[in-house]
């Protein structure tokens, strides 16, 4: 029995061990990459260490594209975005949770079936809907397509956080003379704080993440986000990977950062979300 | 939901017997204002271009012709079907869908198990291994294509160190290896997505029933398949379903890891549609294929969940 345990020990730590090794290598990759100088990146034997520490290419970057400017456009879509989708997931989340009335389940359910499915078949048209309202290559259009996307699925998480606070707390705060919506924001909103960061945060990182509407509709330089600017490119035929290596390490920077600080939430969050519905 | 009775049985306790249908309107105009945003935002921007792609499916809709457009019955999807493309965007589709599904859930779930009994350093470890899953696809395609690259990639030149092949292989110039390259990239993205889900439902389980079975002397493998699989197992069928919905229709790492080359060998529908939005013009064909990608993913649903009988397991 007790060599079956040690047994049993040692493999796990090996499974453990390949796991984080398998997640990990292709950041350590493009990291040290990005630390390599040209010459170094196409020279063989490849080496697993940069020989010397160089930041060229991260300057390389910015002098040959405008990466700040794409940077602060991918901020200011997925601030604005995810700000707009917490404020209208939350009176939504809070009203599914708290009250039954009719055509709840169909609100329900056309939710649902938003995140099942594919946005595609909505492609053209959304082309064309942008083109007449004068929106395409600029941020609103990012901005207004995003908030869509993510509304089904924050609204279904925030009401089940919802759902985890006790309905005493707002009758109390209503029998005291709170309206409805004041004791909805003075008591509850205090205490969902973590969750609606949490939904905030996962909002902001689809947001700066997201690709394939941005590639559709911006292709003017001064409102590109960072994925469209990247994306054209590693559409030419030489890569230059130096750089782009840089440009993928900074532009994963952030989501880092946020996934670092909430990342218990978020996966709480989404686990709620997705097995609850 | 139980919970929100109270308040309607107070409201109309509190409010006199002629004001009852005020206050009961009241609460109807709030929900209807805190839903309103949510609802118009989806019905305007998510429903409308959906039933509006499908009608266009069915008319000869191209950029160049916008005057002429009419409604030119199922020739759109004859002639998707029939396009020499087709059949092999529906095989890459399918080997997309069931090799990325089955190492994801293979590796997801061997890793929740191993992660859930505590151990130093458990929330660090967590912060490492699920994070691909907060990557965008685009940057996941773009890493992987510069690690499977022919001549300077890592991954070449760990097999010719470890002696597994002679000479490099070019992974992304050549269908076969292409098709299998972005499905790696795909399974090291989605394993934490699985982990998680898994996860979580094992640290649902209550304790009782491994000492109920251990009482019962049951050994450590015959707890796993009596205990921990039956009480996974709805989590995990609709975790799979949902997934299946989800990789079927995630072109991001194929779009930027060979953009569906080379010569087309790694196209799925959804990146040849995307193709034939943005390159092609051709609306009408384009939506065609969104619509037989959803009739498959209805038809596929639907037999799914008789099949699992997922409907009485899961809060689905």
């Amino acid at each position: 029995m007790d060599r079956d345990h040690q047994w049993w020990r040692t493999g796990r730590v090996v499974v453990l061990g390949s796991f984080l090794a398998f997640a990990i290598f292709p950041l350590y990759w493009i990291i040290i990459t990005s630390l390599k100088g040209q010459k170094e990146i196409f020279s063989l034997p490849i080496s697993y260490w940069p020989e010397q520490v160089t930041f060229l290419n991260y300057i390389e970057i910015f002098r040959i594209s405008h990466f700040q400017v794409y940077i602060w456009n991918s901020f200011l879509v997925s601030l604005v975005a995810s700000s707009i989708v917490v404020v209208i997931a939350m009176l939504g989340g809070y009203v599914l949770a708290r009250f039954s009335f009719r055509g709840k389940r169909q609100v329900m359910f056309g939710f649902l079936i938003t995140q099942m499915i594919p946005m595609f078949i909505g492609m053209a048209p959304l082309y064309v809907m942008m083109s007449k309202m004068h929106i395409l290559n600029s941020l609103t259009s990012l901005m207004l397509i995003y908030t869509v996307m993510l509304i089904p699925f924050c609204t279904i998480i925030m009401s089940g956080f919802f759902q985890r606070i006790p309905t005493a707390l707002e009758e109390a705060a209503m029998m005291d003379g709170c309206s409805r919506i004041s004791a909805l924001f003075r008591v509850i909103v205090p205490i969902m704080l973590p969750g609606i960061a949490a939904t905030f945060i996962f909002a902001f990182v689809q947001c700066w993440n997201e690709l394939i509407m941005a590639v559709l509709f911006i292709d003017e330089e001064s409102v590109k986000t960072i994925p469209v600017a990247m994306n054209a490119f590693i559409k030419k035929f030489d890569i230059e990977w130096g750089a782009m290596s840089a440009a993928t390490v900074l532009s994963v920077i952030p989501t880092m950062l946020l996934f670092a600080f909430c990342q218990k939430y978020l996966v709480e969050g989404l686990t709620q979300g997705a097995v609850k519905g | 939901m139980q919970t929100q009775k109270p308040i309607v049985m107070k409201t109309k306790q509190l409010a006199p017997e002629r004001k009852k249908t005020f206050r009961v309107s009241r609460e109807g105009a709030f929900i209807l204002l805190c839903l309103l945003p949510a609802l118009l935002f989806v019905s305007v921007f998510t429903y409308y271009p959906l039933l509006r792609g499908v009608i266009m499916s069915f008319q000869n809709y191209t950029l160049f012709d916008l005057l002429n457009i009419e409604f030119i019955g199922l020739d759109n999807f004859v002639n998707v079907v029939t396009s020499p493309e087709f059949p092999r965007v529906a095989m890459n589709s399918l080997y997309w869908v069931v090799i990325s599904l089955f190492f994801q859930l293979l590796f997801g779930f061997a890793l929740a198990l191993m992660m859930r009994r505590r151990f130093r350093g458990r929330g660090i470890y967590q912060a490492f291994v699920f994070f691909p899953w907060a990557m965008s696809g685009f940057l996941i395609g773009l890493i992987w294509r510069w690690m499977f690259n022919a001549q300077f990639g890592v991954i070449n030149d760990l097999l010719l160190r470890s002696g597994l092949i002679d000479a490099p292989i070019p992974f992304l110039a050549d269908g076969k290896w292409a098709m299998a390259a972005v499905i790696i990239a795909n399974i090291w993205y989605g394993v934490a997505f699985f982990a998680i889900m898994i996860l979580a439902a094992l640290q649902s389980i209550p304790e009782e029933l491994y000492e109920a079975a251990a009482m019962d002397g049951a050994g450590r493998f015959q707890q796993f398949w009596s205990v921990t699989l039956p009480y996974i197992m709805p989590t995990m069928l609709v975790t799979i379903l949902l997934r299946v919905i989800w990789i079927l229709n995630f072109p991001d790492i194929i779009y930027s890891m060979t953009n569906g080359g080379p010569a087309g060998s790694t196209h799925i529908f959804a990146t040849y549609m995307i193709d034939k939005v943005i390159f092609g013009q051709d609306y009408g064909q384009a939506s065609a294929i969104g619509v037989i990608i959803v009739v498959i993913l209805l038809l596929f649903t639907v037999f799914y969940v008789k099949a699992t009988k997922v409907e009485k397991g899961g809060d689905f």
